[in-house]
């Protein structure tokens, strides 16, 4: 028991409500914002001290017993992801300070930029499966609001398609609580886990597997269901696409690897086969996209696609370095890609549009920016001293030990892709004539818009340096989610 | 009564289907609707329609009720109130934005 637990959750949505009461003067929003971020990078690396120090942390909401109550599940893997999210939470913050327009400012954008916090921080630190649905829902509201607010024509028609498709996958999932409470009785994470062991009907448990593996596939962006997700995200101005691009996907992610490691263990030759080959298919059409694709937000949003394919892969191939990997793969992913949304934000200040066409020559007007960029993109493809490198390196070496020698070749393949698409995005922003005048150039100040990007940058360089140590923790977080009885003790304390 | 409310679910998932197929906004988001009364009532059904008592009142009666899905359908019918309400306002000033509700118009094109 320890109450540091529910901190992660209570401060934004707290600080959510305040900041409600602040709708119209915005200095104020900004200062209770800013400090709130702050406060929640603090806590979640407080708390994943803890965690590492005493194991699992959980909190019984009420003292309610674990499998009758309510449960917050502190485990390594959720706040892993915790400091992530506060990490990527603070960087769009103060992007969107520079950024942001001052009507979208006004209505209501801090708060609900704190109701998705609190829905994503949520969704980490569950130990039941239906508060999972209730903190989904927390999150996709927020991000509903959030992805139409400002109300330009392209927002409101994507938004549409966006929610309809976020509120069919959430009726699956109460379909699937449906199923799994009719054949185990129990929705507690842990009990599930430990019932659907004991169970001997494994047919009925790969249908409902599967159909958790859509519902969480279709808002992680799996191969089939990832339709949505480069016209949605492009709509949205760049801190709030960065934010969507950097955290919400792995939300759907996380819980893939948290259903598929603690509750659906009993079938791996079918299950975590199905979702390699999904693997697979998700990175090369996701890479595929990127590549045909001219604009450089939507090249982007592909690109998510493809590496959560990688992810996705990790947990396929289901061996602890694997997972390792995928973990890795995870924190590498989350900094670069908001770092780089970051930059398509920079970039369109300063040029105006996100055409790649249309723009040229940043090398020599903005180099500090095209550097820093180009860290960020062969970070993201995978180049060796970077973050990208190891976690890739992981997986593949995996692959090759497990002998899938197929999705190692895949792997490769959309790797050497992705650095293609990167290259094209970096010749036509950066190379060539500069295209902007002297003016032009000066209308725009650099620093400001660059001091929320350097830090992510500089942690994905650290990442890269420092892979030893981060590689062994991923190890022990890969350790206790492969061991699921760890858990399932620590949560009903047998 | 299973039999019957699973029939019930299976109608209002087909309609719901067949409503989020069509073109018109507004059927969209009814169809939305009727699907999640379908998972609500699929939820309440396949946990079991018990007859036994209500739960906490008495000890003596011979079996009770399961009290937790029905405080699971009342969060979910909540929830999906809360996301209709939204999403029929999206529609509204979609609708009031582009001049039409008819979605083969909203399909989005590369050049934009």
């Amino acid at each position: 028991m320890n109450n540091i637990v529910l901190l992660p959750v209570l401060i934004p949505f707290i600080m959510g409500v305040i900041l409600i009461l602040f709708r119209n003067s915005p200095s104020i929003q900004r200062f209770i914002s800013a400090v709130t971020a702050f406060a929640m990078l603090a806590v979640s690396i407080y708390l994943t001290y803890i965690i590492y120090q005493n194991g699992i942390t959980t909190v019984e909401l009420g003292n309610w017993p674990a499998p009758f109550g309510i449960v917050l599940v502190g485990d390594l893997f959720a706040g892993l992801m915790l400091i992530l999210a506060s990490i990527v939470g603070v960087a769009c913050l103060f992007f969107a300070f520079q950024t942001i327009h001052s009507e979208r400012e006004k209505f209501y954008f801090y708060p609900f930029y704190f109701f998705l916090m609190t829905g994503v921080n949520g969704a980490f630190l569950t130990g039941d499966l239906f508060n999972l649905f209730v903190f989904f829902e927390v999150m996709l509201i927020a991000s509903y609001v959030l992805i139409v607010i400002g109300g330009t024509k392209y927002q409101l028609r994507e938004s549409f398609k966006y929610v309809v498709i976020n509120i069919f996958a959430s009726m699956f999932f109460i379909i699937g609580i449906a199923y799994l409470y009719s054949v185990t009785g129990t929705l507690n994470l842990a009990q599930l886990g430990e019932r659907v062991g004991e169970l001997e009907q494994t047919g009925v448990l790969n249908v409902v597997a599967i159909l958790f593996l859509i519902v969480f596939g279709m808002k992680g962006a799996l191969f089939p269901l990832y339709f949505w997700l480069p016209k949605s995200y492009y709509g949205p101005p760049a801190a709030i696409a960065a934010l969507f691009g950097g955290l919400l996907t792995k939300v759907g992610i996380y819980a893939i690897i948290r259903s598929f490691t603690l509750i659906f263990t009993h079938n791996p030759d079918f299950t975590h086969n199905i979702i390699l080959a999904l693997a697979g298919f998700t990175m090369f059409f996701g890479v595929l996209g990127a590549v045909s694709q001219f604009d450089f937000k939507r090249i982007l949003s592909y690109h998510i696609i493809s590496q959560v394919g990688y992810m996705v892969m990790g947990l396929g191939l289901y061996t602890p370095l694997a997972i390792a990997g995928a973990i890795y793969y995870i924190a590498h992913h989350i900094i670069v890609k908001a770092a780089l949304f970051l930059f398509a934000g920079a970039t369109q200040k300063i040029t105006g549009t996100t055409d790649l066409k249309k723009m040229s020559g940043l090398l020599k007007t903005h180099p500090a920016l095209a550097w820093l960029f180009f860290i960020a993109a062969i970070s993201l493809a995978g180049i060796p001293p970077l973050s990208g490198f190891f976690s890739k390196f992981a997986l593949i070496l995996s692959g090759i030990q497990e002998e899938r020698y197929f999705i190692v070749f895949v792997s490769l393949l959309v790797g050497l892709l992705t650095l293609f698409s990167m290259m094209k995005i970096f010749v036509y922003v950066f190379w060539g004539k500069p295209s902007l005048s002297e003016e032009e150039v000066k209308k725009t100040k650099l620093a400001p818009l660059l001091w929320p990007v350097a830090p992510l940058v500089a942690l994905s360089i650290i990442m890269g340096l420092a892979a030893e140590p981060i590689f062994s923790f991923s190890m022990e977080v890969a350790e206790q989610l492969l061991d699921p009885s760890i858990y399932i003790n620590s949560v009903l304390k047998e | 009564m299973e039999i019957l409310m699973i029939i019930t679910v299976g109608v209002l998932v087909s309609v719901a289907t067949y409503m989020i197929l069509t073109k018109s906004l507004l059927r969209v988001v009814l169809g939305i609707m009727l699907l999640s009364h379908g998972a609500h009532l699929l939820l309440l059904t396949l946990s079991g329609l018990g007859e036994g008592a209500p739960p906490l009142l008495g000890e003596q009666a011979e079996a009770y009720s399961d009290p937790l899905p029905q405080a699971l359908i009342l969060t979910a019918i909540v929830i999906s109130f809360g996301v209709t309400a939204f999403l029929l306002v999206l529609a509204y000033r979609t609708y009031k934005e582009h001049k039409t509700d008819d979605l083969d118009e909203l399909r989005g094109s590369a050049d934009e």
